[in-house]
């Protein structure tokens, strides 16, 4: 047996390594953006406006990824927007979780009336465009990160508790649930106890991927100028006024892209490395 | 007295009837063997006693004693106590009963605890002796094992130890060995069978398999389509079953002695004729 659990206990995959590296080097970067940030990400100055990044000529030595049509720097403004990014992946990402998770949790173990109601309403929410309907909750709640939290949370929950409850119906056909019903514990506990640990693979998955799409969909928000104020940096901000000087200054546009690009990526993997990690049939 | 009592249980899935009008008891520390095909509702029996019925079906009428105790006079929390207090369960599939991200001893100590009240070192103690009871080697490993790390059979064992660890009345074992292979399957039978006699628990055994209801079962219920065909004790059934479907089920047990012979399968007009008997069962009882 010891030599079976040896073979079976897999190494941290470069998967996780790298996306966990990633997301790690991310979060310090901009908590550490007034140190690091070479240029105030707000300061314009037109002399230094569509400076190139560093390898190419006529580049400057304080503007390492170049600057916008406003002489902005993209780099500085890259890391402050990172903030706005992360803090709305940890906080919507978290809060959607724990909303739909616990509803899906819920519907899917006690069935009944509980799961027809939440499952009848999950219908109903998903038959809205999510984009649209975000957009429209952000112009009755008012731009700021506060709103567009909300939004996330209120639009992607259902991805939660459809996916919960299904796997919490599964489980609670399982014959270790109808034994510990006949051993006497309360439904309450029995949902706790039984079901939510064979459930937390999925829950994990499913919450590294919200976070990968509340960066996405903060991103799209930017994009339409609806998220927080336009003063302050953010990854769809950048994208946005760089799609207006893409012949002159693709930079503006294509580093804000890869970043986010990457964060995505990297949340969505975290996910996949965490599951094959902590799954206990596979571990 | 009888510990379990069952009188005119019936139950439905939709339009379809699942027992009709079943009735049987069961005497502290006596083995009852529920016969039947699949589907004939034998597992539902013991579900409706244990109230782990699945929500599609409806139970209407009659009525299920436990110790004395009516089940539908009681309130849900009521019953709960009773029913994990006296009774427990043996599941058919050893793979999905027990729960994959939970070590094997909490899962047992978990019901002394929380339950029963029992502190963390006795419950402790007694998993431990139960373990060895169940004839596992070394239980302070096992105790501490995930479920996917154990074999079928030694999960079927542990589910053994989890049924008697609070030393019910009685308990339900639901095709116990059905999963498992048949080297394994006599050894959990006979432990099945051991752990009985030294707990004197009532048991209710749920089986296809007559040969099983030989070994370790003193009475035994035949049913079809969820109706009691014949109740009788084992001795009468394997020396001269009364009903003819019993008769013909019987006939299909292949024989040691005649190694060569074909499969008898039951023969067609019996069939009919126990149809028949649902059907008029059923015409009699159209107005339920």
């Amino acid at each position: 047996m010891a030599e079976a659990r040896a073979e079976i206990n897999r190494p941290i995959g470069l998967r996780l390594w790298l996306s966990a590296g990633w997301l790690i080097a991310l979060v310090l970067t901009t908590l550490l953006a007034p140190v690091l940030a070479p240029q105030d990400p707000l300061a314009q100055d037109l002399f230094t406006s569509r400076l190139p990044p560093f390898w190419i000529d006529g580049s400057e030595p304080g503007y390492p990824l170049g600057s916008d049509s406003l002489g902005r720097d993209v780099l500085s403004r890259m890391m402050y927007g990172g903030r706005v990014a992360l803090s709305v992946a940890l906080i919507a990402g978290t809060l959607t979780c724990l909303l739909g998770a616990s509803l899906g949790l819920i519907a899917g173990y006690f069935r009944g009336w509980p799961d027809i109601i939440i499952s009848r309403l999950v219908d109903i929410w998903m038959a809205f465009p999510p984009v649209l309907f975000a957009i429209l909750l952000i112009a009755v709640l008012g731009t700021g990160l506060t709103s567009i939290i909300i939004a996330i949370v209120v639009i992607d929950w259902t991805r939660f508790a459809r996916v919960v409850r299904a796997e919490a119906i599964g489980q609670g056909a399982m014959d270790y649930v109808a034994s510990a019903q006949v051993a006497g514990h309360r439904r309450f506990g029995i949902m706790a106890q039984e079901i939510l640990p064979n459930v937390l693979p999925t829950i994990c998955v499913l919450l590294t991927l919200e976070m990968g799409i509340a960066v996405i969909v903060e991103a799209i928000l930017s994009f339409v100028n609806l998220s927080i104020s336009t003063d302050q940096p953010t990854w769809g901000g950048m994208i946005s006024e760089g799609r207006l000087s893409i012949h002159q200054a693709w930079w503006v546009l294509v580093f804000p892209l890869i970043i986010l690009f990457l964060t995505v990526l990297s949340f969505s993997q975290l996910g996949e490395g965490l599951k094959d990690r902590f799954d206990p049939v596979l571990k | 007295m009888s510990f379990l009592t069952i009188n005119n249980l019936s139950a439905h899935i939709g339009k379809r009837k699942i027992l009709r009008d079943v009735s049987l008891s069961v005497q502290a520390g006596e083995v009852c063997g529920l016969v039947g095909e699949s589907g004939a509702g034998k597992s539902m029996i013991g579900k409706a006693v244990l109230g782990t019925l699945p929500r599609a079906i409806i139970a209407t009428g009659g009525e299920i004693i436990l110790d004395g105790e009516n089940l539908q006079d009681l309130t849900p929390t009521q019953r709960r106590q009773v029913i994990g207090a006296k009774t427990a369960l043996i599941p058919q599939d050893p793979l999905t009963a027990l729960n994959p991200s939970r070590r094997v001893g909490a899962q047992i100590t978990n019901r002394l605890v929380d339950i029963l009240g029992w502190s963390k070192s006795a419950a402790q103690h007694r998993a431990l002796d139960l373990l060895g009871e169940v004839q596992i080697n070394d239980p302070e490993r096992v105790m501490l094992c995930y479920p996917h790390e154990l074999s079928g059979g030694m999960r079927q064992r542990l589910l053994i130890a989890a049924a008697f660890a609070a030393e019910p009345r009685l308990i339900i074992a639901d095709e116990p060995t059905t999963a498992l292979d048949v080297t394994v399957q006599k050894q959990i039978l006979r432990l099945i069978k051991e752990m009985q006699n030294r707990y004197g628990t009532a048991l209710l055994f749920v089986t296809h398999d007559l040969g099983v209801v030989a070994k370790v079962c003193q009475s035994l219920l035949v049913l079809y389509e969820g109706m009691v065909l014949e109740r009788t004790t084992v001795q009468d059934f394997f020396t001269g079953p009364l009903h003819p479907y019993s008769r013909a089920l019987l006939e299909t047990t292949p024989k040691y002695t005649d190694p060569t012979g074909s499969l008898t399968p039951i023969p067609p007009q019996i069939l009919d004729a126990v149809r028949a008997e649902i059907v008029a069962y059923d015409q009699a009882h159209a107005h339920v």
